[in-house]
């Protein structure tokens, strides 16, 4: 059984809003595959992980925030240096992220 | 609460009952969400042409267990990219075969569950092929190995470990391996024991090019003496078919570490998804 999807399941049916977060595509070098997915309930859990930990704090942000609006989005995230991105990863590799908030 | 689409998601991965998530990530209506099984789906991603193609594409990456991003036009045309799609396969576990009841069978059971994989271990005799020595494997079968393997599911993500080195058992059923689509198949030996392996194998009408897809002596040269060493050894080689890479040291390499080695031009996710796409769109014409 995937433990992100048994959580999200048992948020939901206790009646908690719930954001799932997907990594849907990696460049270069990345540290979790497509697929690989981060959950967080409306009252501040979290289930899972999206990378080696470098853009997580953001993604918390985003899934809070897509809970919140309902908004999806698909977020990208690259290397640290680089100022177009304002989260990291240190391992030189850019990860694209679904956030979406589940209410299907 | 409207949780249909999750809560058949969490069953279907309760039962190991493969299924598809289809998500839209880039495209007109964002979020739209399809699940699919080999008999049925529920959901939409926009449109019932749209739903159509999604479900076509998402079977075929099913059947092959692959996860990765698909493109279509407005209306699931092939080749437009206006709607692109997340597609995760969630199949049920790739099956590891394990012939050989031996001490090097309980490590290589150990390390392909610590894979992932659903490991069944098979050998004539009852007195080896016992749950004492395989704790960790999810079936042991006693039969003749080859006789077991004719009947046994097989499919491309399917790993075959002969370990019997004894050719009254081996050589049958490396016969009845290459009668299967298996994705790797490894037998264990010697030099000495894979040259008669191999005549033998030979003289039963076995061509060259099938003797290609044996890898024998089993497992990457990395000096491995102890059972745990071999499965080690073992285990890695079986990664590397799945992904194309050659197996040596990433301190004598440049380039990204996930990424394909320099001379593949796609990553494995992307040649999947291409494949899935490609597959579905063979299925339709």
């Amino acid at each position: 059984m995937n433990p992100v999807v048994e959580k999200v399941a048992e948020w939901r049916y206790a009646e908690k809003k719930v954001a799932l977060a997907t990594v849907v595509k990696v460049e270069r070098s990345g540290p979790l595959g497509p697929g690989t997915s981060m959950a967080v309930s409306e009252d501040g859990q979290v289930a899972g992980s999206v990378s080696g930990g470098c853009v997580e704090p953001a993604v918390y942000e985003e899934a809070m925030d897509a809970i919140e609006s309902g908004k999806p989005r698909l977020l990208t995230y690259g290397i640290s240096d680089d100022e177009a991105f304002g989260v990291g990863l240190t391992c030189g590799g850019i990860i694209h992220i679904f956030v979406e908030r589940v209410d299907w | 609460m409207v949780v249909s689409i999750l809560a058949r998601w969490h069953e279907a991965l309760a039962t190991q009952s493969p299924v598809a998530i289809a998500t839209l990530v880039e495209g007109p209506r964002l979020g739209g969400k399809m699940l699919v099984t080999p008999e049925e789906h529920t959901g939409t991603v926009g449109n019932e042409d749209l739903d159509r193609a999604v479900v076509e594409a998402a079977r075929g990456m099913l059947e092959g267990g692959r996860t990765g991003m698909t493109h279509f036009g407005p209306r699931g045309q092939r080749r437009m990219e206006d709607v692109t799609v997340f597609i995760q396969s969630f199949a049920p576990p790739p099956r590891m075969y394990v012939f050989g009841a031996i001490d090097f069978a309980s490590a290589v059971a150990r390390i392909g569950k610590f894979m992932g994989y659903r490991v069944i271990v098979c050998d004539a005799r009852a007195v080896f092929a016992t749950r004492d020595r395989f704790p960790s494997a999810d079936e042991i079968v006693v039969a003749w190995p080859d006789e077991f393997l004719k009947t046994a599911p097989v499919d491309g993500r399917t790993v075959i470990c002969v370990l019997t080195h004894d050719p009254k058992f081996d050589v049958p059923v490396l016969k009845a391996a290459l009668a299967t689509p298996a994705g790797y198949i490894g037998a264990m030996g010697s030099r000495r024991t894979h040259n008669n392996r191999t005549a033998r194998l030979l003289e039963e009408g076995v061509t060259d090019e099938e003797l290609e897809r044996i890898s024998s002596p089993i497992g990457l040269d990395i000096g491995s003496r102890t059972p745990e060493e071999t499965a080690v050894a073992i285990a890695a080689e079986i990664i590397t078919f799945r992904t194309g890479h050659s197996g040596g040291r990433l301190a004598e390499r440049s380039g990204p570490i996930h990424a394909p080695e320099p001379d593949t031009a796609t990553s494995p996710d992307a040649r999947d998804a291409e494949r899935g796409a490609a597959e579905a769109a063979a299925r339709e014409r």
